[in-house]
Formats: structure tokens, sequence, C-alpha cells
């Protein structure tokens, strides 16, 4: 096993693409949780499809690469099958807020203990650019040469009122930044979300708009659902002065994963327990 | 001669008809009967009209019939429902406060429920302890009864069962038939059953009808099982997308629906086959295209299930016809999906569903957990190992020392994703390599069942809930009858020797299309005909009998 994380595959993001940079902040999460104790072989990353997914051939941990909007369930699956492992989802915009959004506001809502981060470029880049849930009103891509008609909608405002406990966002290019927070998400007990903002240099590049805008949120309290949306609130995805990054939101409930797991015992022969309900049926 | 007995129980949704169905049934088990219920209700929860048909018999029966020896009604309408279907020497057990007619036993059924301060639900024992004083039935077998089903509650339901009983007049007296009480069971439960014992941990289901009981069997059983999960998530691309996380993870997984919720999940099929995932999913039918008639049967989705998903890849399939097959073949579902890392299917109907049968508890001990192949925890771990078999080792994530990754994608023995022409090809001919191995399955199971008549040169082919109607009428008249139990890998040995020497072949179904001759005809097994039921309904024993002695 690398000791890197690495993988041998030969990578096939654009040159310059953001997405090296969420690489390498997960990498570095990793190595850090590593060294507090959580062993390697307790990760699991499920994916969807487009250009975030190639990220399971480039990580060495266990995967799942799973379908267009499907990641979430993929992972809560997993979750549920053995808490005792660290579950990351990586999903893109037309991913999670497209294609699979029920599965996000569900997750959210049962509080289950993943870690779901959005490799948001606000288009659908490896179809060759088209306008997203987060894409602005406007966005011009070869689907809606004139404009789309739909302006995008704040996923971190969705996710705060379908009961995430943790809600942050991120910028793909501050690394440092960026792998904080995934320590932090994935040491939080509860559905974890973080918005990466995740700069498409081929069909939507907001590299200039980020750098300029972008600044970290300074939340004192975190468990304020009213301070959340006050930060929250300062940019809708569509225009806005400055973008705030960092986490607005952190509370602890009872996680999804652990009320269904309570009580359990593992079994070995079930034929004693069938032929007692079937004595109750005669 | 076989004993017979018929008895129709009718009123609205809300009225307790089914319950009281079921007791019938139990009562009639006690006396060594074979027994079997039909369920037939509407799609809403008050109102409406639903009846319950009981069948008693010397023998093993899973059919319905048309016509009744005792009618019980809790309201006018199956009165004017049914009055006709009744034998000449029938007779009609009615609740005469709601019911007005010149014949019959008439029980003021309400009164007496008032009287006792009882729930109106409660009429339902006064026609049932009414019902069993018909039948000649010592009150003592009525009261150990009750007391059995309803426990702490059963003080009042005594008491409005009691005056039933003392109201009512003995028409003919039950024999006490010398053979062992066989246990009741709806299909969905032997479903249920069968998965457990072959140590399933998850239940996942998005409530459908007509598999929507697996569902609640299994939530309150939980309480048995206490390594199950029974989980009810979002929709059916949840459902089966976190069955796959969780079988990916090591837990044996299945998931119940009905042909639309299955539609829904038809990229999550193609996804386990191509992650080779085990997962079992049942797909109760019901009448389609759409929404089509929830709460009743069809066959329509044979081919749907067969052809499911984008992509080359085999799916188990299996049919089971009542309960008994039910067990027994889902375990064997969940064997075989976890054996070849493949999507396995149970094929059932509304009628295998939710009508209820007579289960041998010997079968219990004829199916047994397989073990799949496990990684020997040496070299580096490859997910898809590239195998003589076609069968690449198991590990699940978590374990030291392995790196498991699974994937939607053309890949290669690590589940790396791949592109390469030579790469995607070895990847493919390990896959047809398992698959033929899978296909070679089949010389182990038992794919048809022969019944009646076996040296007769005509034939009844069948699958699924018809099984019941086919094995009765098909000995009547002396024919031989052939009941496909596994669809995929499809029996064609079993099929072409159980069908040789006849020269006239009848697929009897309830769907438009024949779409079991379909099947036969696509593996050049010649089918003479087919009688098509498609109204919802299943066939009756007397309605199949005159069509078949048209046809022959």
């Amino acid at each position: 096993m690398e000791d890197n994380l690495d993988t041998k595959t030969k990578n096939t993001w654009c040159p310059g693409c953001s997405n090296f940079g969420i690489l390498q902040a997960i990498k570095n999460a990793i190595l850090i949780l590593e060294k507090k104790g959580i062993g390697r072989e307790r990760f699991v990353l499920t994916t969807g499809i487009g250009c975030h997914a190639k990220i399971v051939d480039y990580l060495n941990i266990n995967t799942f690469y799973g379908l267009h909007g499907r990641a979430i369930p993929l992972a809560e699956g997993i979750k549920i099958a053995n808490p005792n492992l660290k579950v990351l989802v990586c999903a893109g915009d037309g991913d999670a807020y497209d294609e699979g959004i029920s599965h996000l506001i569900h997750a959210a809502k049962r509080n289950i203990d993943i870690t779901v981060l959005i490799h948001n470029n606000r288009n659908f880049a490896l179809t060759t650019g088209q306008f997203s849930a987060t894409s602005p009103k406007g966005f011009v891509g070869r689907s809606s040469p004139e404009g789309s008609l739909e302006p995008a909608f704040n996923p971190l405002e969705l996710m705060l009122s379908s009961g995430a406990t943790f809600v942050a966002r991120a910028f793909a290019s501050k690394i440092d930044h960026l792998t904080n927070l995934i320590v932090k998400a994935i040491e939080h007990k509860g559905f974890s979300f973080i918005d990466i903002l995740q700069p498409c240099l081929i069909w939507f590049n907001t590299y200039d708009v980020y750098n300029q805008k972008v600044y970290e949120f300074e939340n004192n309290d975190i468990s304020s659902k009213e301070k959340a949306i006050q930060g929250i609130l300062e940019w809708d995805y569509n225009d806005g002065k400055k973008i705030p990054i960092g986490v607005f939101y952190k509370i602890e409930k009872p996680t999804f994963d652990e009320e269904v797991n309570s009580g359990l015992i593992k079994i070995k022969d079930f034929g004693s327990q069938i032929k007692e309900i079937l004595d109750k049926k005669i | 001669m076989s004993k017979e007995l018929s008895i129709l129980i009718g009123g609205a949704a809300g009225e307790g008809t089914r319950l009281t169905g079921q007791l019938i049934g139990k009562i009639l088990n006690h006396f060594g009967w074979r027994v079997f219920v039909y369920e037939d209700y509407q799609s809403l929860i008050t109102g409406g009209h639903n009846f319950s048909i009981i069948r008693a018999s010397s023998e093993r029966i899973s059919a319905p019939t048309k016509k009744i020896d005792y009618l019980i009604a809790l309201n006018q309408d199956t009165i004017f429902k049914h009055k006709n279907d009744l034998k000449k020497d029938g007779l009609i057990i009615y609740n005469s406060d709601q019911i007005k007619i010149g014949q019959g036993i008439g029980i003021p059924a309400l009164s007496i429920t008032k009287q006792f301060s009882g729930k109106p639900i409660m009429k339902n024992s006064a026609l049932f302890g009414a019902l069993a004083k018909v039948l000649g039935i010592d009150w003592q077998v009525v009261e150990d009864l009750l007391k059995r089903e309803f426990g702490a509650k059963a003080e009042i339901n005594l008491k409005i069962a009691k005056e039933g009983y003392e109201k009512a007049r003995t028409n003919w007296k039950i024999e006490k038939l010398n053979q062992k009480s066989l246990s009741l069971l709806t299909g969905n439960e032997a479903v249920a059953l069968g998965a457990l014992k072959i140590g399933l941990d998850v239940y996942l289901s998005y409530p459908m009808t007509p598999a929507t009981s697996i569902l609640h069997f299994l939530a309150q059983v939980r309480k048995n099982f206490k390594n199950l999960l029974v989980l009810q998530p979002e929709n059916e691309i949840g459902v089966v997308n976190i069955g796959l996380g969780s079988a990916y993870a090591g837990k044996r997984v299945m998931v119940g629906t009905s042909g639309g919720g299955f539609a829904l999940m038809v990229e999550g099929l193609s996804l386990a086959a191509q992650s080779e995932t085990p997962i079992v999913i049942v797909e109760s039918q019901r009448p389609a295209p759409a929404t089509g008639i929830p709460t009743y049967t069809a066959q329509g989705d044979l081919l749907f299930v067969l052809s499911a998903g984008h992509g080359d890849f085999k799916r188990f399939v299996v049919a089971p016809g009542d309960a008994q097959e039910a067990f027994y073949l889902t375990g064997l579902a969940m064997n075989i999906a976890w054996k070849y890392q493949m999507p396995a299917i149970v094929l059932i109907d509304k009628e295998v569903s939710e009508d209820t049968f007579n289960f041998d508890e010997s079968i219990i001990d004829k199916i047994k957990i397989e073990e799949p192949v496990f990684w020997g925890k040496t070299g580096e771990y490859r997910r898809y190992l590239d195998t003589e078999n076609g069968i690449s080792p198991l590990a699940f994530p978590g374990e030291k020392e392995a790196v498991v990754k699974s994937t939607s994608y053309e890949h290669d023995e690590f589940g790396i994703t791949t592109e390469e022409e030579e790469k995607i090809q070895k990847m493919q001919e390990k896959r047809l390599r398992k698959y033929e191995n899978f296909n070679n399955e089949i010389k182990n199971l038992e794919g048809v069942k022969v019944y009646g008549n076996k040296n007769s040169d005509k034939a009844i082919i069948v699958f699924g809930s018809n099984k019941g109607a086919g094995i009765e009428i098909g000995k009547k008249l002396n024919l031989k009858v052939i009941q496909v139990l596994v669809f995929q890998p499809f029996p064609e040995e079993q099929i072409k020797k159980a069908a040789s020497g006849v020269k006239k072949l009848i697929s009897v179904e309830t769907n438009a299309s024949a779409q079991l001759a379909q099947v036969l005809r696509a593996h050049d097994i010649k089918v003479n005909d087919s009688i098509l039921k498609y109204t919802g309904r299943p066939f009756f024993v007397e309605e199949l009998k005159e069509k078949l002695i048209k046809k022959i």
C-alpha cells in the first residue's frame, strides 16, 4: 500500500482543474485522521458520475463508483451495514442537486453519520457544459445558448432546513482551509455537508470571481440557526459581492446509523426463530 | 372422494372481514383440513366491497372456487354480489341488524356487540361464533382459538362470539381429519422467512401493494431476529442503492416492490450486475401498465424481469407458486445471488403474496446458508480477480490490507476504471465465464415440477399462482401439469423432457399476451394454445375447468 494514498492510475482531469485541490485536501485529511488512530481500511468513498467521480481511481482506499445521483444512498447503505466505517461521498452538483436531490434531503433529515463533499462546478462539465441546479440564471451553455431561464438555488439553505447537523462551504483552491473542514466534517458525529466551490476551467471559469469574493467566515455561535442562515444567505449562487466559506452550522443529534443498529446481535442459526413464528400460525 | 368446503365472508373495507377470514381458516385447519384463503379487496381504506374465500379440503388446494357452501355477510352489498354463487344447499349467515333477507341464519351482530359494549368491528365475532355452531364445532374449540388469537382482548370478543354461537343452529358436523395440521402463511410471510433462513440482514422497501406486507411482517418479527434491519427509504431508487451499499459492506440484502417500483430500481439492477454485488429483489406483480389495478393480480411482468436493465447481464429469476415454494425459492435466490455475486429476482404475484396457504415445516431444513467465495487474505486484493470460473473472491471494506473498489464503470481487476479495449474484453469475458457457470447451475436445480397424469399427451403449463387451479383441474381432467419454477437460467432441457410425448401444450396465464408461451417458444418449445385471464382476478377452479374442456 502506498503511504501517500496514490494509485498508479493516470489522472485525466483537465490540467489546472480545481478537482486536484479537492483530491489533495481529501488525502491530507485522511492522513491526519490516520495519525489520530483511524486506520486507513476504515475509510470508504462513494461517488456519482461526472468529473468528480474519477477521484475513486486516484485514491488508494475502499471506493464504490456508483450511478449518477446515487452516491448518497450507496454511502448510507455502507454506513448502516458497518457503522465503524468512515463513509465519505464525493458528488457533483448535477449528481446531488439535480439527479439525486431527494437522497440528499433524506440523508440530511436522517442525520446519518456520513460526510458529503460536493464538487460544485455549477455546470454539467463531463457532458460538455450544460446548466445545473447551481448555475446562475442566464448561464450560457450548449443546451442554453440564449442563457438558462432557471435561477440557481442555494444548497446550504436547503441543507439547513433539511436537518443537516454540519453545514459548510469551501473553495477548492484553498487547500489547507478545505483540509481542515474535511477533518472536522469526518470527525463530526452526524450528517456533515460541505459545498466545495470548484471552478471549471473549460465550461465555467469562476477562479477570478471566487478569488475576489471568497472570504473566511468567522462564526462564534456555531449552534445558532439564525447566525447560520445569515451567513448562508449572504450569497445566493447567482449574484453577490462576497462569498463566505467556513462552517455555518454544527450541532449534535442522535444519528440514524446508531439508532437503527442499537440492539443488533449477530445470529448464526435462524431455524428455531422461524419455527417459533410458525407455531403461532397454526 | 375428497372432502370440500368453501366459505365466503364479505363486507365493507374496515369491517374486519379479512381477519375473520383468517380465523375461519385457522379453525378449519384445527380439524386437519387443508386450507386456502383468497383475498379480494379494493384500493381504499373504508367502504367499498372486500371479501375472503376460505376453502378447506382433505387435499392440498391453492385456488378459490366460485361456488360456495356458506356466505357470511356483514352488509347488504355482500348478499347482492355473492348470493348467486351459493350452492343449492348453501346457507347464508348474516348480520340481521343491517341486512334484510328472507332466508338463512340472521344474527343481530351489531346489537350483540352493543350489548357487551364492544367496538363495532367486533360484530365479526358474533358471525364467527354463529358459523362455528353451524359447522358443529364445540364451543371449547372456539374459545381456545379466540383466546390464543386475541390474548388480553379476548374477553369481550368471547362474549360476543358466544352469543352468536347460541343464536345459530347446527347445519353440518365438521369431521376431524386424520392428518397433522399445518401452519398457515401468506406467500409474503414465506418470502420473508425464506430470506431469514438464509441469513437476511437488511430488508428495504418503499410501500407498494402487493409487496408491502413483507415490510410489515419483517418490521414486526424484528424482535425475534436481532440481526435484522428493516428500513423504508425515500423511494425505490434509494431502496436499491442503499441495498447495494449494504451488500458491498457485507450484509445479505433483500428489497421488495411491485412492477412500478421495480421499474424505478432497474438502473440499480444493472449496477448490481456490473459491480457484481449480490441482492435479492422481490417483484410481486399486479395488473399494469402504470398504476394498473393496485390490489389485484397479474403475470404481466415476466418478460420485463427477464430483460430489465441496460447492458448485457444475467440475473437469477425464480417464480414460486405458493408459500412453501416462496420460502424455498427465496432462500435459494439469496444463496445464488451470493454464490455468483449477481442480482436475483423472486417473481410472484398478488395471489402468491397475499393469499394464505398451508405450509409444511419440513421445508425449513431443506435449505441452508451456502457461504460465498471469500478472499484468502494473501497478496494484494483484487475485487475483480480474473478467475477461471469468473467468480472473484469477496472482501468487505474494513478488512485490513484489502482495498475494496467496486464500480459501475468498466474496470480492471482492481476495480480501476478502464476504457482500454484489451482490458474491457478481459473483464467482459470474466463475467461471461461466470454467466456460463451460472447457466450450468440449472442442472443442479429443480426448474420445473410435473403433476397430474404424467403419461397424458395433453398438458397445461403454468407458473406462479396459477399452479393452484392448474393442478386441481389438470388432475380432474386427467392432464399432465407442468409448472416452471426457475426462469433464468432457463430450464430448457427439463421442460423439453417434461413435455416429451405431449401433443397439445396449453399455457394458462393471468396476462394478456401469453408471456409464458412467448418465453417457451423462444426456447423452441411448442405451445399450441393459451388460456389467458386479465381481469385482475385469478382463475377460479370452475372457470378454468370450463375453459380447458373447450380447448382439449
